[in-house]
Formats: C-alpha cells, structure tokens, sequence
C-alpha cells in the first residue's frame, strides 16, 4: 500500500534577488513498510523534499499526498528525525519524548505509557527522569528517534539524522535505529549523502539529479544480512556502493 | 560515568578527591578573606589619613564620621528616605521589566511590527534619557511618578532590546521541529522560546538592576523631597559631604542586596536545569 506519493511535484523558491527551481516534476512512491534512502548530488533539493512531505511549505505545483491525502503538518502523520537531535536540556528524557502529543493535544494515560515502553524497550529506562546533557550522542538519537515515534506517525523522515555523530557511534546508531524502526513496523524516508549507508540500510534508494530535482534512477540492493552493519560486510555491498556512486557523480561532472 | 558527591557521604570520597575538595574550600576562604581584608584596609586608610590630618575630613568625611551621621540620621528620618528610594527603584525595576518583557514578546510575534518600530528602538536606545528630564517633570509633576518614569525609560529600552535578542536567539532547527509536530506560534512561544531564553532574561533582569538604580537616583537630582538621591544633591548644596558620604555608602549596600537577590533567582533558575 501506498503511504506517501509525490505526483508532478514542482517546487521554485523565491528570493528578492532571483528565483530557482528545486524540484521540477518529481514523482516517486513510497510504500507502506518501506525503507527508502533518497541520494543525490550536495544541494539538489532533498531537504526540500523532506520538508513538504512533512508539510512545512506547499509544493509550487504537482500533489503531495501522505496516506492518500494532502498533507497536513497538524494531523501529525509524519514524524520528523532531523541532524541534530535537538532535545530541549531543561526537559527529562520522558518529557522530551512527550513533546509532540504535547503539541498535538494529544496527551492521554496511553500516550505517556506507550512512551514509557518504548524507552523501556530501548535502554533507556533508567533516564526518563534524567536530562539530555547525562546522556551520550547515540542515546540522545535514540530519545530522538522515540520522540517522534511516539505520535505514531505513518512515516518517518529522517534527514541525515547520524551525519552530527562521530563514526563509530554513527555505525552503531544506525543498528539501533534500524531495528527500531523495523521492529515497530514503520515506513521510513531517509535523506543522506552517505551512499554507503544508503545502501546498508534501504530497501529501495532514490537517486535525484542535480536541482532542479527528479528522479534519475532507482536501485533496489536487496542485501541478505539483517543489520546494517552487517550488510556493509556483504560481497554485494561494494558492488551496489559503486553503482550508486557511479550514478550519483556522474550527474556532478555535468 | 560522573558520581555526584551528594550520595556518597564525606569520609566514603576517595582520598584525592577529598585532597581536592579540600584545596578548592582553602581556595574559596582565601578569596574572601583578601576581599574583606582589601574592604577594612581601604577603611583604615582612610580613618588614618583623616585623623593624622593628610586629608581634610571637613571635604573628604571620614568612616567614622560616617558612623556617627547614619546613628543620628537613624534617630531622625533615614527609614523614610531608604523607603522612598527602595520604593521608587523597585516599582521602577518590575514595571520597566514587565513593560520591556511584553514589548518584547510583540516584537517577536510580529516581524511587521518589529521591522517598523527597529529604528525608532535604536534611537531611543541611544537618546540619554536625562535630556527627557524637564519634559518628564511638566508632564508627570514633581514628584514619585516622574522619578519612576524616568526610571522606566532608562530600563525599559534596554530590557526590549535583549530580551528580543534572547529569543530571536532561538535555534532554528527545534523550531523546525515543532513546527514539524504541528505547532502554532504560541506554543512555539512557551514550550520553546521562552524556556531556552530563560539564562538571557535573568542576565538582562542583572543589568536592570544597576539601571534602575541609575534612573531612580537621577530621577532624584532632579525632582524630589526625599530619598537617598535627594539627600546626597542637598549635602552637597549645603557642604555637608558627611551627609553626601553616608547616603553613597547606604545606595552601595543597597544595591548590593538587590544584585544578590537576582543572583539568588539565577542560582534557583539555572539549578533546575
């Protein structure tokens, strides 16, 4: 089933001093379960691509559609994992991950404990009560990843959300986040310029043109191992880093 | 992992550790003792010069002639001139902070308002308030509420100025977030803003301080019957630099207490987080 599509979907933004075109006729799906890495040349417009999905500004033409209806950044089917994990430091932990139901009003006894087990499951039951500034990097991105769970989106976007961690955390976040999300079930769309993790953790990777954005082509490396990290110790692994890689350079000599 | 020395009790800590606290504690005393100390020697010296006779004690006063006029002043009417000060300084404070904050808050909710009104902030900001002294008199009377006004002009632009720096100060990428959940600018406002620039209003609530008693002693000078101002302009009129002496001395005490109060707030605010 389909979660999110983009349809036609045009985007220019305007300036005192010029306008441009970020996307042009962009169209891709993204199905329920799925998790898809879009890739592309630095600067060809996949944050905007984020930020209309999560419906932050309207596309200049083309539809958008999140679960077959227009998104709406007030109905709350989109969870938004951005670089920085951006707790707030006078918050607990389980305050943080309140935020959005807060937001949302929609904040109930089942809300608050369906927060409690989600930090339960992940290890972080004992700092519901502490602040952001006791825990470790990769901690802060698990809180961060749970906060937006916890409004039960249909999808989550995630912008380059282990690019602000050094390189081993980032390895092993990224399996935590993984399995996170896989084990809740969730539809996720990642946006990165790591290939190599585009291709350790997506089911389908999305590769853009330069701006103006749209698809140029698509690759479904369905590598065996169930981690990402494992993956990247796949034979395969290489081979679909180069196409990729291939595909995405060779749009930047143009 | 870091271990707070609070659940351990004194005599468990390891013994560098207790070797630590102990020189940091030594550390401490010594600071305050040489700020005591600086305080008395300056005193002395000052007793001493007045009483061998280097300085005239008629022009300069003395610490205890000093003494002597605040025991009289105390059997006269200090408490009411204190009081008329205190009060005058304190209303302006609150209201010129309360005022500046709500300033603020519209500024920041609207970017039309705050574009149009930018220049006129700016030049107000740098008028020396003073200069509105005579116009401030005729309009509001010689009396409590032209010194209190004069206080609030000279805070409340300042306040406007950085409390709207606080909060403009905001990081994009959480209000990214909330916006991303669905929420509209008030919530923006109190789940976000105002918390993360809590550390800014208690700096800018600091700075008042000192403002504030600039503008009640100035508002003083130039219109009052009572009040420290008052009477440090007339034991200047009439050569009494006794009298002149002891109120600079009671303004220093003053806003010394004052000063701790927004410290004492700061320490409570920022333990919280």
């Amino acid at each position: 089933m389909e979660i999110l599509s983009f349809e036609n979907v045009s985007l220019t933004y305007q300036t005192p001093k010029s306008q441009t075109d970020a996307l042009k006729n962009l169209s891709f799906t993204v199905n329920e379960g799925e998790f898809v890495a879009l890739v592309g040349p630095s600067g060809c417009g996949k944050t905007t691509v984020l930020s209309l999905v999560s419906g932050l500004m309207p596309p200049t033409s083309g539809s958008v559609n999140v679960d077959g209806a227009a998104v709406d950044a007030k109905k709350g089917y989109v969870g938004y994992m951005l670089q920085k994990d951006n707790l707030f430091e006078w918050r607990t932990i389980l305050k943080n991950v309140l935020l959005g139901p807060e937001v949302q009003k929609k904040l109930s006894p089942d809300t608050v404990a369906y927060a409690h087990s989600l930090l339960d499951k992940y290890g972080l039951k004992d700092f519901k009560n502490s602040y952001p500034n006791m825990l470790s990097g990769g901690m802060r991105q698990r809180v961060a990843l749970i906060r937006t769970l916890v409004t039960k989106p249909k999808l989550l976007l995630l912008d380059e959300p282990f690019s602000a961690l050094d390189f081993q955390t980032r390895l092993s976040v990224c399996d935590d986040v993984y399995a996170i999300i896989k084990q809740e079930k969730k539809t996720a769309l990642l946006v990165t310029h790591d290939i190599s993790e585009a291709v350790s953790v997506a089911d389908r990777i999305i590769v853009l043109t330069p701006r103006p954005a749209c698809v140029k082509s698509i690759f479904t490396p369905n590598l065996d191992a169930d981690t990402p990290f494992k993956r990247r110790a796949d034979p395969q692994f290489s081979k679909w880093f180069d196409t990729v890689w291939k595909e995405v350079c060779n749009e930047n000599e143009r | 992992m870091k271990t707070k020395d609070k659940k351990i009790k004194a005599d468990a800590l390891p013994l560098a550790r207790r070797k630590y606290l102990a020189a940091k504690r030594r550390d401490r005393i010594k600071v305050a003792i040489l700020q005591v100390s600086l305080l008395v020697v300056l005193i002395g010296l000052w007793q001493l010069c007045a009483s061998v006779g280097i300085i005239d004690d008629f022009i300069t006063s003395s610490p205890v002639r000093i003494v002597k006029t605040l025991a009289s002043l105390f059997t006269q009417d200090l408490m009411k001139h204190v009081g008329i000060t205190l009060l005058e300084c304190i209303v302006g404070f609150a209201v010129s902070g309360l005022l500046g904050f709500a300033i603020a808050v519209g500024l920041w909710a609207s970017d039309t308002a705050r574009r149009v009104l930018e220049p006129y902030i700016v030049t107000l900001n740098s008028l020396p308030k003073i200069a509105l002294g005579p116009i401030i008199i005729v309009w509001m009377g010689a009396g409590m509420k032209s010194i209190v006004t004069m206080t609030v002009l000279i805070c409340v632009v300042v306040t406007v100025i950085n409390v709207l720096a606080g909060f403009t100060a905001c990081d994009e990428g959480k209000i990214l977030l909330m916006r991303s959940m669905g929420a509209n600018k008030m919530q923006i406002f109190f789940k976000l803003v105002l918390p993360q620039s809590l550390p800014s209003l208690i700096s800018t609530l600091k700075i008042n301080v000192g403002l504030a008693w600039v503008g009640t002693i100035m508002g003083e000078y130039l219109v009052s019957s009572a009040g420290l101002g008052y009477l440090i302009i007339y034991g200047g009129q009439v050569f009494k630099l006794d009298l002149v002496m002891t109120s600079t001395v009671i303004l220093c005490v003053l806003a010394a207490l004052m000063y701790l109060a927004v410290a004492l707030i700061e320490k409570r605010v920022s333990s919280r987080r």
